[in-house]
């Protein structure tokens, strides 16, 4: 029967399962590249580009999405409720109690984010702080918290650097072939050759859109973890599912939100989006409730 | 051949010396989450005699109630650890139920802002001592699972770990629901 305790250990593996596969993907395609271009001294500098890249957003990430969000924030005088709230849930976490900072939106929403558990920032809207119960803003302050404590920003960091990686290969082999810079002084193994080159064709194409797949992927199962982490925090999942049946049934837009942003947000914040599941940020919310409650219910 | 023997027994070596550290590092944790509920208990004995002196304040002859949680706070903090320790608080508990029972009958008492921001203090209070356990459960259960899971298990008792035991109420009456009547 599934619980809790199996949902936590499912997410946690089938993050693995991804990220190793990815992994694994990212080097085989860098691989094809690099042989058809006949140049495998691209392959490191474009890692070292992806990571430079990536490592500025991760290691400022408070800072860039605060401002970003327009988020202000609150001290224990400004809202003691809620500072109870997280302060109380950091403790039965036993994580470093993160900043808070909440956005002037009626939408309802929340994100976290921060390099590590010491840096940690949890942001809520006014619109949700207002509409939401107490039991379920606690569901939803735990579920941030979890994102913190299970270090998403640095494994949402990781990923990105993959994605970045392919991307610029599957660019730099695209502009190669339109401004002709073949190498033709590599005659030998030509027949290979031109398999492999064949084979990058098809991957600067299809490649970046597997490699925004599989991100996609990693970050639904994040989010049913953070899910699953919270309720083993508040053990109280009524709280957090009551919670995303109010946010989900409300249609409004957040304003700040940009697609930079979207996936940090605790429900997708660009409402109404007719896209396949493939393709969310987010799981949907019937599933999400179902995972919390337990199918039976 | 005594090489193989050799390096066998170093993987052996190796391999205790992980567990054994994976253990003590799980143990300290335990350990220290059980100090944590102590630091939110010493917050409630703080927060108590601003409250019994304001209490006093509107309440002067209800002398009864205020010797009693006095004499319980002092109880609780003078007790040893575990058992002592887990009765002394409950009793405290109950002094500091009545406390709030008699404050009940003075409207003035319970419309003035200082005991209304102590009655939401003690009320955090209570809800952090819960935090802290449930955090000391979780360290508790992390622990348990890997000095029982296997191979570990056939290391943990030559080292000397044992099984902990999780936060539980020892008292009967906090175990019977709540009754409302009015």
């Amino acid at each position: 029967m599934p619980s809790i305790y199996t949902s936590y250990d499912r997410n946690v593996r089938l993050t693995w399962v991804y990220l190793t596969g990815f992994l694994v993907i990212a080097i085989g395609i860098g691989y094809v590249f690099a042989t058809a271009l006949n140049a495998p001294g691209i392959l490191p500098i474009a890692v070292i580009f992806s990571v430079l890249m990536s490592f500025g957003s991760y290691w400022w990430s408070d800072s860039i999405v605060l401002s970003m969000s327009h988020a202000r924030p609150i001290n224990q005088e400004d809202d003691k409720e809620l500072f109870r709230i997280v302060e109380n849930l950091s403790i039965t976490a036993g994580l470093p109690m993160p900043r808070i900072y909440v956005i002037d939106d009626t939408a309802m929403n929340a994100f976290a984010t921060g390099r590590d558990p010491e840096h940690g920032v949890i942001c809520f809207t006014t619109g949700l702080l207002n509409r939401l119960e107490k039991s379920e803003i606690e569901g939803v302050a735990a579920h941030e918290l979890s994102h913190i404590g299970n270090r998403d920003t640095l494994l949402s960091t990781v990923v990105v650097v993959l994605v970045g990686f392919i991307a610029l290969l599957a660019d730099w082999f695209r502009n190669s072939l339109w401004f002709g810079r073949r190498r033709s002084d590599d005659n030998e193994g030509g027949q290979l050759q031109l398999v492999f080159f064949i084979l990058a064709i098809v991957l600067s194409i299809l490649a970046p859109i597997a490699t925004m797949l599989i991100q996609l992927a990693i970050s639904r199962k994040r989010e049913f973890l953070a899910d699953a982490s919270g309720v083993l925090l508040t053990r109280y999942p009524e709280g957090l599912a009551s919670a995303l049946r109010k946010i989900s049934a409300d249609p409004e837009p957040l304003v700040e939100a940009n697609r930079a942003t979207a996936h940090l947000y605790i429900a997708d914040p660009f409402k109404g989006r007719r896209i396949a599941k493939l393709f969310m940020t987010h799981p949907p919310v019937e599933e999400r409730i179902a995972a919390l409650l337990g199918t039976d219910n | 051949m005594f090489i193989i023997i050799l390096l066998v027994l170093l993987a052996v070596a190796l391999w205790g010396v992980l567990v054994y550290n994976r253990l003590i590092t799980l143990k300290n944790r335990t350990d220290e989450s059980w100090s944590d509920i102590d630091v939110q208990l010493k917050r409630r004995y703080d927060l108590i005699p601003n409250l019994v002196n304001t209490v006093k304040g509107y309440a002067s002859h209800e002398s009864g109630v205020f010797e009693k949680v006095t004499e319980a706070r002092t109880r609780a903090m003078s007790a040893g650890n575990s058992g002592d320790r887990a009765e002394a608080e409950n009793v405290l508990s109950g002094t500091l139920k009545s406390l709030f029972a008699v404050a009940e009958s003075y409207p003035d008492l319970k419309a003035n802002q200082n005991f209304l921001a102590l009655q939401q203090e003690l009320s955090d209070t209570e809800n952090k001592i819960q935090s802290a356990r449930r955090f000391y459960n979780a360290n508790v259960r992390d622990f348990n699972t890997q000095i029982q899971v296997f191979p570990t298990n056939l290391a943990a008792p030559a080292f000397g770990f044992a099984k902990r035991d999780f936060f539980e109420l020892d008292e009967e009456a906090a175990k019977k629901p709540v009754e409302v009547a009015f």
